[in-house]
């Protein structure tokens, strides 16, 4: 993509408008880590002519990345979700100190309703706790928009700026129009300015006060802000409220005064204020937390909020309707259905490990990732899930917590994206004090669960150049584990026995399994012999359908059908391989009967 | 003919579902219309139930369908049409394709198939039945099946069905153009039919 400066008029999603915004505000350096809903937009940005774009290990790394640009004069984009930014927060809280030369701007994804996230915190408690301004858009267009605005108001107060999405609008899709570039007056390169740059606290106590002096500053502009903005309507009701709420809020009641906030940290008091008086009753509507109700509650301002919106997942003109006594369309009740949740995919290298945590009954303590789906039946071994990295931490607390009790009981599993991103750390600890746990890398050469982001692990950066591939063995060596073990997953008897091993060494103990996830497009190229069902030597043991493989499914047969089968009376069905078959082979190595045979090997 | 709508895209993660989502949503730009999206990455989408909302009209604000308001629901997956069910109203036009996927718990012989899944649903609402894996594989492309069912579905719609061929021939790469024109308007010729 090239630069253009005529006006188009194109569909995009939030990410990808991002990702425009950023490019059209001269953003030369962009750093951040996978996380849904936040990935595309590197993923975007990266393709535009003369930018650097790169995955960090993690998101502290991303945003420190950033603060380094932005301090030597090049506007910086960094990217994460909402559980990133507590990833974050360390560098978050002093580039507040320290301020910028050239703009900074953080994107943050929030997840209500918790679609592809562990938790739905509201991060605009961020920007008060940090002192930040955040810019709050409520669609596509709005997000490339307020992106421009945020590094203006970066270089114009001298601060990081955060810009707060939600899965409704980073992967929602609508129409926005391409706009002039914009530049920064900052120049590039390195300026000592050590009053602003090194927090010790003398440093940093004078920075307190300038951070107090442009938050007054930033209060002033919030009330001029054309952003901030009033659009009246019937004065019966008045509704304060910002981002896709605004968009809820217009839907459901077309009639209603409303003051939408573009910027939701700092707020425009006197703003609210005139506003409140105007209006017969005032309402706040926003997701998740109170956060503008106990802002405008602590101006002295009777309104109401939480007590009608709910606070818990994601809002939408019907949830609003009904919070406010409106009659809502007549709809039918629900059918009850199997549920179908997401599962691994046919091939996953990961079932096999799952499997044999299953057989071996141990505790398993989780991390994030696809491998997460391990928690779900028939495989249902993954114990706990916290956070990123937090699967070796606990697995060792364990350890110590129990003693010889708890011994060869536990396996922590990690992927290598998350490894690299927190779980160094964690292995550096167990090995430092001595701890016993067996921690699984699964070493799939990607970041799969966000949609396939390089890594450390991969050989290749973000803008596809080549790139050096850590190897995890020596990495763990050098960390002092003493006992390493690299297995295929797919060979079930072969993990089991690397497990056991493990397990059963007295001191820390690693193993990596070691299979490229099946689709990344190297492995979605390779030429893979599917296997078959010969149903005839299938008893209807129903082994191979222990794996849960999609490609695997049950049929039932009618008593005719199998006599002709020749079946028993009791078999009641056999298994069947769909079109899905990646060729793994995992379920024909758990078939007793030679009834899943690999096409091609057939006998004629 | 009503000029705003509302259209629920269910099915299975890894049907295509975006692929025919973005063809509908470009012949209703094409056509003029303001058009909004939304759907979910990551989790939701490994084999699980996926929905999108698209709604178009002179101007959108929500990019949510409400509970009650769908005019027009494309199901890639019976269970996946009966499973979004209070989105509809008894106006609601349903285009399903009858093919099943087991979910989990019917692939490991835990539980049974729903029977008569698309019977229930037409006592309730309009439903339009098409086998797009059969068409899909008359046309030579098992995986157009997703194209067989925008093509019948374009028939209710307010637009004319020759934009979404004009958006096909710009958007979607030549080796797989053919197939797909022959799968839309198999699938279109299936509803009028029917009409």
């Amino acid at each position: 993509m090239s630069q253009n400066n005529s006006t188009e008029r194109l569909w995009l999603s939030g990410n990808e408008a991002i990702a425009l915004g950023a490019f059209e505000a001269g953003v030369k350096m962009a750093s951040g880590y996978p996380g849904t809903p936040s990935t595309e937009i590197l993923e975007n940005f990266s393709k535009y002519e003369g930018v650097y774009t790169e995955w960090a290990p993690n998101e502290k790394v991303g945003l420190e990345v950033g603060i380094g640009s932005a301090f030597a004069g090049v506007r910086a984009l960094v990217t994460m979700k909402h559980v990133g930014l507590n990833v974050a927060a360390d560098p978050l809280f002093t580039a507040s100190y320290t301020g910028v030369r050239a703009g900074l701007v953080i994107i943050n994804a929030d997840d209500p309703e918790m679609h592809s996230s562990q938790n739905e915190q509201d991060n605009r408690n961020y920007a008060f706790a940090a002192k930040l301004p955040m810019l709050e858009p409520s669609d596509p267009a709005e997000a490339k928009e307020f992106v421009k605005t945020a590094f203006e108001i970066s270089e114009q107060f001298d601060t990081p700026v955060l810009v707060r999405t939600t899965t409704r609008i980073a992967h929602v899709k609508g129409l926005v129009d391409t706009g002039a570039h914009t530049t920064s007056s900052v120049e590039p390169g390195l300026v000592k300015m050590p009053a602003k740059f090194v927090m010790l606290p003398g440093n940093a106590r004078a920075r307190r006060v300038a951070i107090a002096e442009r938050t007054e500053k930033l209060q002033d502009f919030a009330e001029k802000f054309e952003q901030n903005r009033i659009e009246w309507g019937d004065k019966k009701i008045g509704i304060i409220t910002s981002g896709i709420p605004y968009l809820h809020v217009k839907e459901a009641f077309p009639e209603a005064s409303v003051l939408k906030l573009g910027m939701v940290y700092p707020f425009p008091a006197e703003m609210i204020k005139d506003f409140a008086a105007q209006v017969e009753e005032l309402y706040i509507v926003e997701e998740l937390d109170p956060f503008i109700e106990l802002h405008v509650k602590a101006l002295g301002i009777t309104c109401k909020g939480k007590e009608i919106v709910p606070a818990i997942g994601e809002l939408n003109s019907h949830i609003l309707k009904k919070a406010f006594g409106k009659e809502t369309a007549e709809q039918f009740a629900p059918e009850s259905l199997p549920p179908r949740p997401p599962n691994m995919c046919a091939g996953c290298p990961h079932r096999g490990l799952f499997f044999n945590l299953a057989r071996l009954k141990v505790f398993v303590s989780g991390d994030i990732g696809c491998y997460t789906l391990g928690f779900l039946p028939p495989l249902s071994a993954m114990d706990t899930c916290v956070c990123m990295g937090a699967s070796i931490g606990i697995a060792h607390g364990m350890d110590k917590a129990l003693g010889e009790d708890g011994r060869g009981k536990t396996v922590a599993v990690i992927g290598d994206s998350t490894f690299f991103h927190s779980g160094l750390t964690g292995l550096t600890n167990v090995v430092y004090n001595k701890g016993n746990s067996t921690v699984v890398i699964l070493d799939n050469r990607i970041t799969a669960m966000t949609g396939h982001q390089e890594n450390p692990a991969s050989g290749a950066t973000l803008q596809n150049q080549p790139a050096h591939v850590i190897d995890i063995e020596k990495l763990c060596q050098a960390i002092g584990v003493e006992h390493i073990t690299t297995v295929d997953p797919h060979n079930l008897d072969e993990t089991k026995k690397a497990l056991e091993e493990a397990l059963a060494f007295q001191g820390p103990s690693v193993v990596i399994t070691r299979s490229p996830c099946v689709l990344i497009p190297s492995e979605k190229k390779r030429k893979k012999i599917p296997y078959f069902v010969d149903t005839k030597n299938c008893t209807g043991c129903k082994s191979c359908l222990r794996i849960g493989c999609p490609a695997v499914n049950w049929t039932p047969v009618s008593p005719e059908e199998g006599k002709d089968l020749g079946y028993k009376e009791k078999q009641k069905g056999h298994s069947m391989i769909n079109e899905m078959c990646n060729g793994c082979g995992e379920c024909a190595q758990l078939c007793k009967f030679d009834a899943i045979v690999k096409a091609g090997t057939e006998e004629a | 003919m009503k000029t705003n709508g509302n259209i629920l895209f269910s099915g299975v993660g890894g049907q295509g579902i975006l692929l025919a989502s973005e063809i509908t949503a470009y012949a209703l730009l094409e056509a003029g219309m303001d058009v909004k999206k939304s759907e979910v990455h990551g989790m939701a989408q490994r084999g699980g139930s996926v929905v999108a909302h698209l709604r178009y009209g002179k101007k959108v604000y929500s990019p949510l369908i409400e509970p009650g308001a769908v005019d027009i629901m494309i199901a890639f997956e019976s269970m996946e049409a009966v499973r979004y069910l209070p989105f509809l109203h008894s106006g609601s036009q349903v285009v399903a394709n009858s093919h099943k996927i087991p979910p989990p718990s019917v692939a490991t012989g835990k539980m049974e198939y729903p029977a008569n899944l698309l019977d229930t649903l037409s006592s309730k609402v309009p439903v339009l039945s098409v086998d797009g894996f059969a068409i899909a594989k008359e046309v030579g492309e098992i995986r157009a099946a997703n194209v067989v069912l925008v093509g019948a579905m374009s028939a209710f719609m307010p637009v004319d069905g020759d934009l979404f061929i004009q958006v096909m021939k710009k958007r979607l790469p030549a080796k797989i153009l053919e197939v797909n024109l022959q799968a839309f308007s198999r699938g279109r010729e299936v509803a009028q039919k029917n009409a």
